[in-house]
């Protein structure tokens, strides 16, 4: 296949249309970038934000997780301790 | 027989659907502008008449056809969601509608530009060119439909059946240079026997076409994706797809820390 252009400058000239040529097609171009950008970029945010939530979601279900543990904890140290009372009453009750 | 389409209602088989089509309409966009738009601009002959002005038609007829074929698109998954209730038709309306808007602003523009050397003139009010600019509108009008409503569901409903009224746009778009006087010219290739372009105009210009396609197409991928993510963040599904990402990168990191 010919190139229909003798050289480079001849190219851009366009046969003296090249301002309407390079016109449309620079805002074709720039308009396809810019909703390519606006795309890419809205994708990146929403993975970004959904990811954050969910970090925070996990971190507050292990904090709640934690806290449960700690107050069944508690319970169990105090039965174990008022066991222990009942016990030393058995064996004062004994003596 | 046609029950396996209703899958698709559900977002995380459309999401699947869109991921397994995103590569080939990323090849088709990226070969198809390449050679497409190249061989028109470099190595198609001139017009005996327009000289090289009429390079521009690499890339206004393409939006022009493509801006209607993608109307119909969204026309479609607007009757698809107003019978059939799916969710996904409307999330597909708004992502369809910001490309469609683009490439339609994209053949008004580069048909002014083209218009101003041949005729004389960037803009006049004559039946092709008006109701293109009301197609460019009824865009516009159904993203800001979508957006108005803060129910999701209930914007899709009312952006779904501005679409459908619209859709009568269309063959007027079609037939306004058979129907009144005008200075735009006539079809180009949709007379396959007897196109009025020879075929060394034709070729890159059905190519640019094929890119045309493309990009429309990877782009709108993309937004649907976003969309359905957007719409289901506290999902079950996307829930389990982020958790998935977070633990790979959980144990990636862990890796490196062990290497």
């Amino acid at each position: 296949m010919q190139s229909q252009f003798d050289s480079f400058s001849a190219f851009l000239n366009m046969g003296g249309y090249g301002f309407f040529v390079w016109l449309a097609f620079g805002i074709t171009a720039l308009s396809m970038l810019l909703i390519t950008a606006h795309s890419l970029f809205v994708k990146q945010q929403i993975r970004k934000t959904v990811a954050q939530e969910q970090a925070r979601a996990i971190r507050i279900l292990e904090a709640r997780e934690k806290r449960k543990r700690a107050r069944q904890a508690k319970t169990v140290e105090q039965t174990e301790s008022s066991k222990q009372t009942n016990s030393n009453l058995d064996i004062e009750q004994k003596d | 027989m046609w029950k396996w389409i209703n899958s698709f209602a559900k977002p995380e088989k459309a999401y699947w659907l869109a991921s397994a089509m995103q590569p080939y309409f990323f090849a088709i966009a990226l070969l198809g502008l390449t050679v497409g738009i190249t061989w028109g601009l470099v190595f198609a002959p001139a017009d005996y008449q327009q000289g090289d002005s009429y390079r521009i038609i690499y890339i206004h007829v393409p939006s022009a056809i493509l801006s209607q074929t993608a109307y119909i698109a969204m026309a479609t998954a607007a009757l698809v969601g107003i019978v059939w209730q799916w969710r996904t038709a409307f999330m597909f309306i708004s992502a369809i509608a910001p490309v469609g808007a683009v490439i339609c602003f994209i053949s008004l523009f580069t048909g002014a530009a083209w218009g101003k050397p041949m005729w004389g003139t960037w803009w006049i009010w004559d039946a092709r060119l008006t109701s293109q600019l009301i197609l460019l509108f009824l865009y516009l009008g159904v993203m800001s439909l979508y957006l108005a409503f803060e129910d999701k569901q209930q914007g899709g409903k009312a952006a779904a059946i501005m679409a459908l009224v619209g859709v009568i746009n269309i063959p007027i778009i079609k037939y306004s240079v058979e129907w009144w006087n005008t200075l735009h010219q006539g079809a180009t290739i949709s007379k396959f026997d007897q196109p009025s372009m020879p075929a060394e105009m034709l070729w890159p210009l059905l190519i640019s076409i094929l890119g045309f396609v493309g990009f429309i197409g990877i782009i709108t991928l993309i937004r649907f994706k976003n969309e359905m993510i957007i719409r289901d963040k506290h999902r079950p599904w996307v829930m389990q797809m982020f958790a998935e990402n977070s633990e790979l990168q959980r144990l990636s990191a862990s890796k490196k820390e062990v290497n």
